[in-house]
């Protein structure tokens, strides 16, 4: 089972996950220090190693929306954070699967901070609340992207193929 | 069946007679751009190599571009070490299509690449910014992608997996009133699709409005439509196309005109007429909270922006100018200005414009997004209200999240600087 520990809205934006003042701050390693920066409650446990890997940010629609930045996705996969969202923004959403930060779209997903979840391939459990509630599956088109680990090795998969031919 | 001005693109880009929504494709990329963010793409590009014993090597230079545009002249040691970093890629890889800190060749990415001639109609153009849809007004299929992504293009020269979106088509008729223009067409239809609305899909425009309307007005309303979520906003390419390669862009070879098909299929249509809109203000804290603006006439504003890749243009500049001349920016507000690249700055210095925005009050800062992110060049004070011609006005957006952001056009800016509270530019001019 995996914890929800931050509840939000919809149109949760990008300046919001990752705020532009710190995007001169780029390596994967050093983002998550500024993950939902004005959120200071957040923010705080993030940094003080309170929050478990795994455990489980829900939102609602177009989750990411608004600048292409990387980092948005980045400070929430080094910390092992998991995002079920009732609908993502597609820039982030690439970005998230070029990474391999875990998005779950869950259309219909209600949880609040706290409550225990257990994801499976179909359907997301909210054990507190005693609900089910489905998995849309990612786009089709990005399953080998996954499958890859990530866009870096799919794409030196690609590479070296092309090279050996 | 027919196609959508993306459906083909996307078909010559993949060497196919047609593609069709749903198909997924890699296209081949005609221009692939990056601003200061290219230090994290060179990172990611660097790692795809890792272990191969390929040598790291760019697909093809002469179609990368590098502007650096967001934080210029630097405001931090860090991010002028990355700016250093990309500089040394730049001159290692070959990258010719470089725009450093400079008042002759630099800029605002999303105006330094049509002003140069880089966006052709019918090319797929991808961008580290989510504002690359801008390069839709030329009639390409432009849009954002992240480092990673760019950093895959960089090494492969295509986009890949990418699932051919659906389009709505809007259709706009009717003459703007004086002091109305494409920012409010723009903010009034981000209005009424939803912050949502649009999420991977594209937005196609026509319409006697849109033929009438100049390069730099496409420009504004192709930038906004990923407010709305779009993946890129497309206005065909015609005559108005034609002229601006031609006499701005300084192109000479006739572009190709890639326009959709009689029988496309659109997943939505939607028909406005802008002769009755009035000013349009989005207000705090989503880009979708539009309103007319007599619901938001009077509000006191600290601070204006004008510029930005949505209204920092020549004619964004005059209609400002124009305002404000032999008036004065009200002593309870500030005016900043940010012309779009340094050629619109030197035309706005020998046309006058800045003379009078300079004499009324306001500051002329570089070129350069500013403080539209907020990272530096105008940071707002807890309680401040500003009112901007830029694109996004989400809770922390300037860099205060205890400040708020209207959006509007460089009118309504204009006017509302000489009055210190949000003002309808028509009052007392009809």
């Amino acid at each position: 089972m995996a914890k929800v520990v931050l509840k939000l809205g919809d149109d949760v934006s990008t300046d919001i996950i990752y705020p532009g003042r710190f995007m001169a701050t780029v390596l994967p390693s050093e983002t998550s220090q500024y993950a939902f920066a004005d959120l200071n409650d957040f923010n705080t446990k993030l940094k003080s190693g309170a929050i478990a890997p795994g455990s489980v940010i829900v939102a609602g629609r177009n989750f990411g929306c608004g600048s292409s930045r990387e980092q948005a996705a980045s400070c929430l996969k080094a910390p092992g954070l998991v995002v079920v969202a009732r609908a993502f923004a597609r820039i982030f959403l690439q970005n998230s699967i070029n990474l391999g930060l875990a998005t779950i779209i869950c259309p219909t997903i209600e949880a609040t901070e706290g409550d225990e979840l257990t994801i499976t391939r179909t359907e997301v459990v909210n054990e507190t609340a005693g609900r089910h509630f489905v998995i849309v599956p990612l786009p089709a088109a990005r399953q080998a992207i996954i499958e890859a680990g990530g866009l870096i090795p799919y794409t030196r998969q690609i590479l070296i193929a092309a090279h050996r031919r | 069946m027919g196609m959508t001005v993306a459906e083909k693109i996307l078909a010559r880009a993949t060497g196919q007679v047609a593609v069709h929504v749903g198909d997924v494709v890699e296209p081949r990329v005609d221009l692939a751009m990056s601003h200061e963010n290219a230090a994290l793409v060179i990172n990611q590009f660097v790692e795809i190599f890792q272990g191969t014993g390929l040598p790291v090597r760019l697909w093809d230079p002469g179609r990368v571009a590098i502007v650096f545009d967001h934080r210029v002249p630097a405001e931090s040691p860090k991010t002028a070490t990355n700016q250093k970093k990309v500089r040394a890629f730049v001159t290692d890889a070959g990258i010719v299509r470089f725009h450093d800190v400079r008042g002759d060749e630099g800029g605002i990415c999303h105006q330094i690449l049509p002003e140069n001639g880089y966006v052709r109609p019918g090319a797929v153009v991808v961008g580290t910014d989510s504002h690359t849809t801008s390069h839709g007004a030329l009639g390409a299929l432009a849009f954002g992608i992240g480092a990673t992504e760019m950093a895959s293009v960089w090494a492969l020269g295509r986009v890949l997996n990418l699932e051919v979106p659906a389009t709505i088509r809007v259709h706009v008729a009717g003459a703007f009133q004086p002091f109305v223009g494409p920012k409010d067409l723009i903010l009034h239809l981000v209005g009424l699709l939803g912050a949502e609305g649009a999420n991977f899909k594209v937005i196609e425009f026509h319409g006697p409005t849109i033929a009438a309307m100049p390069t730099s007005g496409r420009l504004t309303i192709c930038n906004m439509t990923v407010e709305a979520g779009a993946t890129s906003g497309i206005v065909p390419a015609d005559a108005e196309t034609e002229r601006y390669l031609r006499e701005e862009a300084g192109v000479s070879e006739a572009p190709v005109h890639v326009v959709p098909d009689p029988d496309a299929q659109y997943t939505r249509e939607i028909s406005l007429d802008v002769s009755d809109l009035p000013p349009q203000v989005a207000c705090p804290h989503a880009v979708d909270n539009v309103k007319p603006i007599d619901a938001v006439r009077g509000v006191p504003v600290d601070q204006i922006v004008i510029g930005s890749c949505t209204n920092g243009r020549l004619d964004d500049l005059e209609a400002a100018a124009r305002i404000l001349a032999d008036k004065k920016v009200a002593r309870r507000t500030r005016l900043l200005v940010f012309p779009a690249s340094g050629r619109i700055y030197r035309q706005a210095i020998e046309l006058g414009y800045v003379a009078a925005l300079a004499s009324a009050g306001a500051v002329v800062m570089n070129s350069g997004c500013g403080p539209c992110l907020g990272v530096h060049e105008g940071a707002l004070a807890d309680g401040d209200v500003a009112l901007s011609t830029t694109n996004r006005n989400f809770n922390g957006r300037m860099g205060n999240p205890k400040s708020e952001v209207y959006l509007c056009s460089p009118a309504v800016a204009a006017a509302s600087a000489i009055t210190g509270v949000i003002t309808d530019p028509r009052e007392g001019r009809h």
